[in-house]
């Protein structure tokens, strides 16, 4: 059976490729930071809890201390990459769909198809895995049609890789964050806070409260899925539901919906907004969010009033 | 109930506010968290590994990085630009609204890997968008022609954002449905996935409408100084 332990192996591969380029490249800060990421997913599963959390704050040294760089290897000029888009033509779209469609079709095959009754990968693990699939086979596709030097799809990927830097492992870092937040019981004293604001006897400032609780606590930690039990558990369930007598399912999806309003204007959330900045090359790492306010405002009133008029009113 | 944990929130804020550098941000409200409920060092760090390590299947998608990489040098970028320019009548506003809604749709109906900004907006999207920019409008200023690939990435994130739980078999929705169901009340999540269709659609018609405003903007710049153009 392929489990999530094969992915590993294979990026701790590729990591460990793009940590020898960056020290032959003289770049010692990279070179340390994707070794120490390399052997996390190598080493990860085996080497225990204290040496993993050393792992990351040693990680987190390099990139708090400013010494990871953008890299800028060999490539071909704008001019180059003109001709070659002529010559190649629009098949060049094909090897970057191989990657989607790998996962989408696989994973359509394997759920509702007697593909799946092979038992072939980790049950709820095959889109990801998938994807690694995809990833190798387009690859393959495309070394073999293009036919780079042997050391092109490394040294591009690691272009592209150090443009986003320290980025690229904030997304997991602030997972793990989240994990600390549950243990220390933020969660809960959040809740708690919430539930003492709201007066007596008003629908309308409840679902308010829970609208602007889902959106707040996503901002703060990333992504509504930590802050949606909390708000729930604090003001959705025992006012919205059951106090009120509202429609749970209207109150549940919407309140999610509510939170992704919150995803929309967080850093915190980085593989999203920050992540994309980076690869954008855009000179304001909050470029992404300045576009996304202006929706997310005005979509937030529209989730309150979706609660407030097809969770009560139209219910009752 | 012991509140000293939330000042590992407002060391979040506070660190962003004051643009440090992320990770240390994170990895330092991470620790003083810990410390202030009580845990002690060693099992702060403990927590830290365990967690950065079971959430490593999160960062495995850099593995795409080598096939974008490769076909941007041989041209992908240039390509995606070439196509916009031969489809006339094509402007950034038509584009972006129906990426917007292709990515509703096909997010809606469970394919959410397709699109992403790594595979799909830097590669493809961002460049149509800005070729079809210039072909309307002209060469950009250049802080306009960054909004517009800002634009690009967040035109992807309303999508998938407001697309997405409108599948049922999604984890945001499998989330909703055992959070009730353990509070008892079980719903199907269908009965949860048909309440993000009224969400989608004023997802689409707000942010659609103000692509198609950006747009108009755009078109009322005046046209670029010769210092201003790019090479």
């Amino acid at each position: 059976m392929i489990t999530y332990e094969w992915l590993y192996i294979l990026a701790g591969a590729f990591f460990a490729i793009w940590a020898l380029l960056s020290f032959r490249d003289r770049r010692w800060g990279n070179g340390a930071f994707w070794g120490l990421l390399a052997a996390s997913f190598l080493f990860g599963s085996h080497i225990g809890d204290f040496a993993n959390g050393v792992l990351v704050l040693a990680m987190v040294g390099i990139a708090g201390l400013g010494l990871l760089k953008r890299s800028d290897p060999p490539t071909t000029s704008p001019e180059e990459r003109l001709n070659f888009s002529a010559v190649f033509g629009n098949r060049l779209f094909l090897p970057a769909l191989i990657v989607p469609l790998t996962a989408v079709v696989g994973t359509l095959l394997y759920n509702y198809t007697p593909f799946g009754e092979t038992g072939l990968f980790e049950p709820r693990r095959e889109t990801l895995i998938l994807f690694g699939v995809g990833v190798v086979v387009a690859l393959g596709v495309a070394i073999v049609w293009l036919r780079p030097p042997v050391l092109a799809p490394a040294e591009e990927g690691r272009r592209l890789l150090d443009s986003i830097g320290w980025a690229a492992i904030l997304p997991q870092m602030l997972a793990a964050l989240g994990a600390v937040f549950a243990l220390a019981g933020v969660g809960d004293v959040i809740g708690a806070l919430a539930g003492e604001v709201i007066p007596e006897n008003s629908v309308f400032v409840s679902v308010v409260v829970f609208c602007l609780g889902m959106a707040l606590f996503t901002m703060i930690m990333g992504n509504a899925f930590a802050a949606f039990p909390v708000m729930a558990a604090a003001i959705g369930i025992p006012l919205l539901v059951e106090g009120y007598g509202g429609n749970p399912a209207v109150i549940g999806a919407v309140g999610m919906l509510a939170g992704f309003c919150g995803t929309l204007l967080t850093p915190m959330a980085a593989n999203f907004n920050i992540v994309p900045a980076a690869l954008l090359e855009l000179d304001d790492q909050n470029g992404v969010i300045r576009q996304q306010v202006w929706t997310a405002i005005p979509l937030w009133v529209c989730n309150v009033a979706i609660i407030y008029i097809a969770g009560f009113w139209l219910w009752s | 109930m012991n509140y000293w944990p939330l000042l590992g929130i407002a060391l979040v804020v506070v660190g962003f506010a004051l643009r440090f550098n992320p990770l240390l941000v994170v990895v330092t409200a991470a620790v003083a968290t810990g410390l202030l409920a009580g845990l002690d060092i060693v099992a702060v760090v403990e927590a830290l590994g365990r967690t950065f390590n079971d959430n490593r299947y999160i960062s495995v998608t850099w593995i795409i990085l080598p096939v974008i990489g490769l076909l941007e040098r041989y041209g992908l970028q240039q390509r995606a630009r070439a196509v916009i320019e031969s489809v006339r009548g094509a402007t950034m506003g038509k584009l972006l609204v129906l990426y917007l809604g292709f990515r509703q749709i096909t997010a809606a109906l469970g394919m959410k890997d397709i699109g992403g900004h790594p595979q799909a907006v830097r590669p493809l999207v961002a460049p149509m968008a800005e070729a079809a920019a210039t072909k309307s409008h002209g060469v950009l200023p250049e802080a306009e022609r960054q909004k517009v690939l800002a634009m690009s990435a967040a035109t992807d994130n309303v999508g998938l954002f407001f697309g997405e739980d409108i599948f049922f078999a999604i984890a945001s929705i499998l989330l909703i449905q055992g959070v009730f169901e353990a509070a008892g009340y079980p719903l199907t999540p269908l009965q949860l996935s048909v309440w993000a269709i009224p969400t989608a659609i004023c997802a689409f018609v707000i942010h659609g409408g103000r692509i198609l405003a950006m747009d108009r903007r755009l078109g009322r710049l005046p046209p670029p100084t010769p210092g201003e153009e790019r090479a």
